[in-house]
């Protein structure tokens, strides 16, 4: 009896471990393997070494991808982070209808990010959306058209995805502030401290952790960033807001060009890692130390 | 148990489904993406001339123009060791899988017997054989050097038809003093490079086999590639503020409504203007991009047949029935192409088809008859894409035309 409950949690896990292993890990390798290779159309094995980097790297193309990622990663963890913390504080005034307000804020996140872009490329359109609207209601010199425009194009996405995740950010901090030993914060109170010092020496110091678990969800979500972008713009106007995950997927399957396409995979891979691994160090860590 | 019985049902489930997926060997199943109104209906004569002689249809449809999510598909499956009978296919998409693969069927028998040497263009034979061998049977030829005009909208811009790039110009200034939107477009990579197609094709029937047929560097950096550029930046001052990420048949919709003065855009296009109840000639009128007369650039679906141990007597049947001219008219007329085969009646068709057909042989018999570049007919889908990137770059604004034609050449070579 007592191995069987040694043993059971063991039997329990093995086959999704397989599962994961394989279909993981496994591909994840494969890939790796396909990036050193000159694969087209269909996987091939002619070991060409670092050429597809080295090709990825010369590309225009890519840069603009990697460029745009930065400018949209940046903007979108910033502008969410900020506002949800805003959103959670004034929240977290103990005010009247809390329950009603905060789903509103976290709808969003039920919609998949297909829905976020269609809906948002018909606000955004300059014949059929806000734009329109203004002009409808006579103020005809009001001007917004960034979705057609390849320099501005790429901060509807921000627009868009910002609108999507913040309310989930919020709700993380939400949590975070309700988390706080309220002793600590009376303790504040009665020494005298504004709620403003309050919440700037003390409360958002004590939420480090939920900082960086909504770093690493941002991140991770801006890298992968994909369907918002092909519901958004389709990577126009031009290749104006083409992001590394578009890239990946046209250069794989639809130009013919499965090595650079699977180089490009694992330099998203590395950018993912980068993140990931120091944040599963540090929670390891401090698991150690409990 | 209950682990169990899961495992039990999930694999008798797998066991249904699979025994379900294998078309039994006097079917064809056919990977296609032909799912649109029009399109279906075209098929579904195939799909009863088949049914006739004893062979079943499954479909597979994979619904996307152009194919790209077909094709990704139809990759997983072959790599899977799953091929389909026959598969919808365009340009050096067949040439690449015919090349990659070598898995494709072999279509001699029949093609000997009827004789399709004689009645396929050289040009198309070019696609739909592999080393000399028939791996696929062309079922269309859509051409993509058309402009579609509104009659009306031409009327009040002078009513000549412009058969020069000059005189073009002029007809869209005049529409544009006429307050409508000279040239309905819609900024999608693809539909920037249909109009690259004629432009260039304008510039120089030379010009357009040099740099896209041969990739010659000369040619895609040279002084007439930055003269198309300059075309190109011209004709982007005639479309409307809001063009980018339009779809091709609202574009085809500015024009039927009078919005918007002409499209430059594939006989597919024709579709949508019968759709609307328009007739050709009295409410819209089709000519080749000025300056491209006797010049066709050319797209063709193919049916491409997978070995399954040498080709099946249901492929046979089924390539057969496709290359018959009651089946290449009836689909034709339909889908607004004309027939790949040269010998069929044109007495079905309307007169942009009846055009269409004429324009197709003379260009075939004068030798003026060109892959197209933006539907995968001149160059393998990497360069094809690379000159995308450039063309929609240019469009939009992001270099001027030197230095587009300076790119052109670095991104073809990096793609080659």
């Amino acid at each position: 009896m007592n191995r069987l409950q040694q043993w059971l949690p063991r039997l329990v896990l093995a086959p999704s471990f397989f599962v994961i292993l394989v279909f993981v890990y496994a591909f994840i390798l494969y890939t790796g393997y396909l990036s050193f290779t000159d694969s087209r159309m269909l996987p091939s094995y002619g070991w060409v070494g670092f050429e597809n980097y080295t090709k990825l790297f010369a590309l225009r193309h890519w840069n603009t991808a990697l460029v745009n990622l930065a400018i949209f990663g940046v903007l979108y963890i910033g502008i969410c982070s900020v506002l949800g913390l805003f959103l959670a504080i004034l929240l977290d005034q103990k005010i009247r209808g809390e329950g009603f307000i905060r789903p509103i804020y976290l709808y969003p996140m039920a919609l998949s990010f297909i829905v976020t872009g269609t809906a948002w490329k018909w606000f955004l359109d300059p014949g059929i959306g806000i734009e329109n609207t203004f002009h409808n209601l006579g103020w005809t010199s009001f001007h917004f058209d960034w979705i057609k425009d390849r320099n501005y194009a790429i901060y509807t996405v921000v627009i868009a995805a910002v609108w999507q995740s913040s309310g989930f950010v919020m709700a993380m901090f939400l949590a975070g502030l309700r988390g706080v030993d309220n002793e600590i914060i009376k303790a504040a109170q009665i020494d005298g401290a504004s709620p403003a010092r309050i919440y700037r020496k003390i409360i958002i110091p004590m939420m480090r952790p939920v900082f960086l678990s909504a770093f690493v969800v941002l991140a991770h979500l801006a890298i992968k960033a994909y369907d918002l972008v092909i519901a958004l713009t389709g990577g126009g106007p031009g290749r104006a807001t083409e992001v590394p995950a578009t890239f990946m997927y046209s250069y794989t399957f639809t130009r013919n060009q499965m090595g650079v396409g699977a180089s490009s995979a694992i330099i998203m891979m590395i950018m993912v890692f980068s993140i990931i691994i120091p944040y599963l160090y540090s929670e390891l860590k401090s698991g150690d130390n409990r | 148990m209950k682990m169990r019985n899961f495992a039990l049902s999930a694999s008798v489930a797998a066991m249904i489904a699979s025994s379900v997926t294998i078309a039994s060997a006097d079917d064809v199943e056919v990977l296609h993406w032909w799912t649109a109104g029009g399109e279906a209906a075209a098929l579904n004569v195939l799909k009863e001339d088949l049914a006739g002689q004893g062979v079943g249809w499954k479909d597979m449809p994979i619904a996307g123009g152009g194919g790209t999510d077909a094709m990704t598909v139809l990759r997983a499956r072959v790599t899977g060791g799953n091929a389909p009978t026959a598969a919808q296919m365009l340009g050096f998409d067949i040439k690449d899988w015919a090349g990659s693969t070598g898995k494709l069927g072999n279509l001699d028998s029949v093609a000997e017997k009827e004789g399709w040497n004689d009645v396929v263009p050289a040009a198309l034979q070019d696609f739909s054989k592999h080393d000399g061998h028939w791996i696929a049977a062309p079922v269309n030829v859509h051409s993509t050097n058309w402009v579609w005009i509104n009659k009306e909208a031409l009327d009040a811009a002078g009513g000549k038809q412009p058969e020069t790039w000059e005189e073009l110009i002029a007809v869209l200034d005049a529409m544009k003093a006429n307050g409508i939107t000279p040239l309905a477009h819609g900024g999608q990579a693809w539909q920037d490079a249909t109009i690259f197609d004629a432009v260039v094709l304008g510039v120089s029937p030379e010009l357009y086999k040099a740099a896209f047929i041969d990739l010659d560097e000369a040619a895609l950096g040279g002084e007439q590639m930055v003269e198309a550029f300059d075309r190109m930046a011209k004709l982007r001052t005639y479309v409307d503020d809001n063009f980018s990420g339009r779809d091709w048949n609202l574009a085809s919709a500015m024009v039927i409504e009078g919005k918007a003065g002409m499209q430059m855009m594939g006989d597919w296009a024709k579709g949508e203007f019968l759709k609307a109840d328009q007739v050709p000639g009295k409410d819209f009128v089709c000519i080749r991009f000025p300056g491209t007369q006797g010049k066709v650039t050319f797209n063709s679906d193919q049916f491409v047949m997978f070995d399954q141990g040498g080709a099946s007597e249901a492929q046979l049947a089924m390539a057969s029935s496709v290359m018959s001219p009651t089946f290449q008219s009836a689909f034709n007329v339909v889908k607004g192409s004309v027939p790949a085969r040269t010998d069929v009646p044109n007495t079905d068709f309307d007169d942009c088809g009846k055009k269409g057909m004429a324009d197709f042989a003379e260009a075939n018999a004068a030798g003026g008859l060109y892959g197209s570049m933006a539907h995968g007919h001149a160059n393998p889908a990497s360069v094809k894409n690379a000159i995308y990137d450039v063309v929609t770059a240019h469009f939009n604004g992001e270099y001027d035309s030197a230095a587009a034609a300076e790119e052109l050449v670095s991104a073809v070579e990096a793609a080659k």
